[in-house]
């Protein structure tokens, strides 16, 4: 029932971009199209989860039994950019396909603020290895479906007559603060699952 | 020093990093929702940028091209880890408001992106000249920013103020007005630059 | 190429290290500092140290509060307890609430809470606000019985649009008092408190320094 209660949360209630903030930057990069949007939430899905436990068995592993957290942010950035750099090269020769559907986006993701933000957030919430995990999917798939959403309204967009000034980021930023609030209407949800 | 100031100036408007280069959005809309947290986040990146900018700048000659990114990440997370370890010793309230976007400045791409594009090219004076008005620029908009939620939202500027709160509306301290307020101060940007 | 970025690496790390060592008191002096001013907010005038002489006790849901007593001479005064409830808006809400010696609160602060600014957040002066007993909470006796919002039925008017977040803090509240009053009823009987929680911190520290002389 907790575990629900997580998802439900990182989802809709917290949901990464409209809520935390978190991975802005690609967000409004790479949602002019549906196509490039699918490929992006899937992406970071996938580096997002390995990201996650990773640096949470690190944490655990290491830097706690050494008494070495004030080295987190240093190791995690550095484990992160490794992580990228394998999880291209392996795909490469495992899954071509998968490949050719992620590789573009694969560099992008280092310095989205998302994978690095979850891998902080779960040591910092004191979850367990399964939370972690769980909440880093949820997660992950919060931030693909705002892409997907937001996406497709930008296609529309595309179509209309806006004033110069508001062409591009600023029609963009202010359709995401509707999209915001609209998402704000989930908030006291979770209490259900309590 | 003329061209210094130049580059100085260059970073408050020419580039100014949120406005015009659009870059550290993710700190930018959450950090900002009362003035003096949109201001200290501003000067925490702008401490990790002039000094990231101005080590880097020392050691262009000594770093490989082949392993420069993981060492601008490094010189970079460090910076960022002192000034965690700073804030949360002396200014722990304003550190417990800031929460996770103080380690997050390390994925800030103000930071790695005037490491690469001038601190790598560029001699030691310029680069802090570079940092400090990039991270000049960038604190003033947040500032710009979190003090119109702010008032926007609660009447106040820097806890000070202005009209009654009730007649603010707090959708602006939420999470929509980050994205509505910057989405209209990018299209202000925009307008009076193309005049 | 790797020798270099491994010579920045282990700089670096030595340079870190320092910093630590340099911010780890004033950082810790920070957190005993806030402890010391919550408590000091919520209890009467006391000349004892609580926070040395603090130990847990259950709070009636599974979990157990850590306790401060405050003393003046060999007399307890009043009780700070360290409350939370996880059923705010945002997560978890911290409290600190003082009572005096006859089931009365005295004062709250807010130690840690992830509510909307704005609205959850204003249960900081809400619920001591002076002018407005039906929302104070301060000088409420709860031996008459717990505190419940007034939505629900209870005394306390509900901080504006922000129900869930006043049902979380009456739900702290209550929680300390229960931890209160068997401080109290074991104060009074003269029986000694349950395992004191300094001993045990003491304890684990001195377990961790054991496992650092192994290395």
């Amino acid at each position: 029932m907790e575990l629900i209660g997580i998802i439900i949360v990182a989802i809709f209630v917290n949901n990464v971009v409209f809520s935390q903030f978190l991975g802005i930057c690609p967000f409004l990069g790479v949602s002019k199209k549906v196509d490039t949007a699918i490929g992006m939430g899937l992406a970071v899905t996938f580096v997002l989860t390995i990201a996650t436990i990773v640096t949470f068995l690190l944490q655990k592993g290491i830097l706690e039994q050494f008494g070495l957290e004030y080295l987190q942010t240093i190791t995690f950035i550095l484990v992160i950019a490794a992580l990228v750099q394998m999880v291209e090269i392996v795909l490469k020769k495992i899954s071509p396909a998968l490949y050719q559907a992620l590789g573009v986006f694969l560099p992008l993701i280092t310095t989205n603020c998302v994978i690095l933000g979850v891998a902080i957030l779960v040591i910092q919430k004191e979850y367990s290895l399964l939370e972690s995990v769980i909440y880093a999917v949820a997660t992950a798939l919060g931030y693909a479906m705002a892409l997907i959403i937001f996406s497709s309204i930008r296609e529309q967009l595309a179509l209309t007559k806006i004033p110069k000034a508001m062409q591009g980021i600023p029609i963009a930023l202010i359709t995401a603060g509707i999209i915001a609030m609209s998402f704000m209407g989930f908030s006291g949800i979770d209490q259900v699952f309590k | 020093m003329n061209n210094n100031l130049k580059v100085l100036i260059n970073g408050v408007i020419k580039e100014n990093p949120t406005f015009v280069l659009l870059l550290g959005m993710c700190p930018t809309l959450a950090t900002t929702s009362s003035a003096i947290n949109g201001m200290s986040m501003g000067l925490a990146t702008m401490f990790v940028l002039i000094c990231s900018n101005m080590v880097i700048s020392m050691l262009k000659n000594v770093i490989p091209d082949m392993v420069r990114i993981p060492a601008y990440i490094v010189v970079i997370a460090t910076f960022v880890t002192i000034i965690e370890m700073a804030m949360n010793a002396y200014v722990p309230a304003l550190a417990d408001s800031l929460g996770i976007f103080i380690p997050l400045i390390v994925v800030n791409c103000i930071v790695l992106g005037r490491a690469e594009s001038f601190a790598s090219k560029n001699g030691v004076f310029a680069s802090i000249f570079d940092g400090a008005g990039m991270g000049l620029g960038f604190t003033l908009s947040l500032s710009v920013l979190g003090g119109i939620r702010e008032l926007l939202g609660t009447g106040k500027i820097f806890s000070i103020n202005i009209y009654p709160e009730q007649y603010g509306s707090l959708l602006f301290v939420l999470a929509p007005g980050a994205f509505i307020v910057l989405g209209y101060l990018i299209a202000i940007f925009n307008k009076l630059q193309h005049k | 190429m790797f020798l270099s970025l491994s010579i920045i690496c282990l700089t670096v790390a030595v340079l870190l290290a320092q910093a630590n060592k340099m911010t780890a008191k004033p950082i810790a002096e920070a957190k005993a500092m806030k402890l010391q001013n919550a408590i000091s907010e919520v209890v009467p005038l006391f000349d004892n140290d609580p926070v040395a002489e603090a130990y847990l006790m259950p709070d009636g849901s599974g979990d157990s509060l850590l306790v401060y007593p405050a003393k003046k001479g060999d007399e307890v005064v009043g009780y700070a307890i360290n409350s939370s409830s996880n059923n705010g808006f945002g997560g978890e809400i911290q409290i600190m609430v003082g009572f005096d010696i006859e089931d009365r609160i005295i004062n709250y602060a807010v130690l840690q809470h992830a509510e909307t600014p704005g609205l959850g957040s204003k249960m900081a002066e809400w619920f001591k606000n002076p002018e407005k007993q039906s929302q104070s909470v301060i000088g409420r006796d709860l031996s008459q019985g717990t505190l419940i919002v007034s939505k629900d039925g209870g005394t306390v008017d509900a901080i504006t649009a922000s129900t869930i977040t006043s049902r979380a803090f009456l739900e702290a509240i209550n929680k300390a008092y229960l931890a209160y009053s068997d401080s109290k009823a074991e104060a009074f009987s003269g029986a000694t408190p349950t395992t004191p929680a300094s001993e045990e911190a003491h304890a684990s520290a001195e377990i961790k320094e054991e496992e650092k002389n192994n290395e």
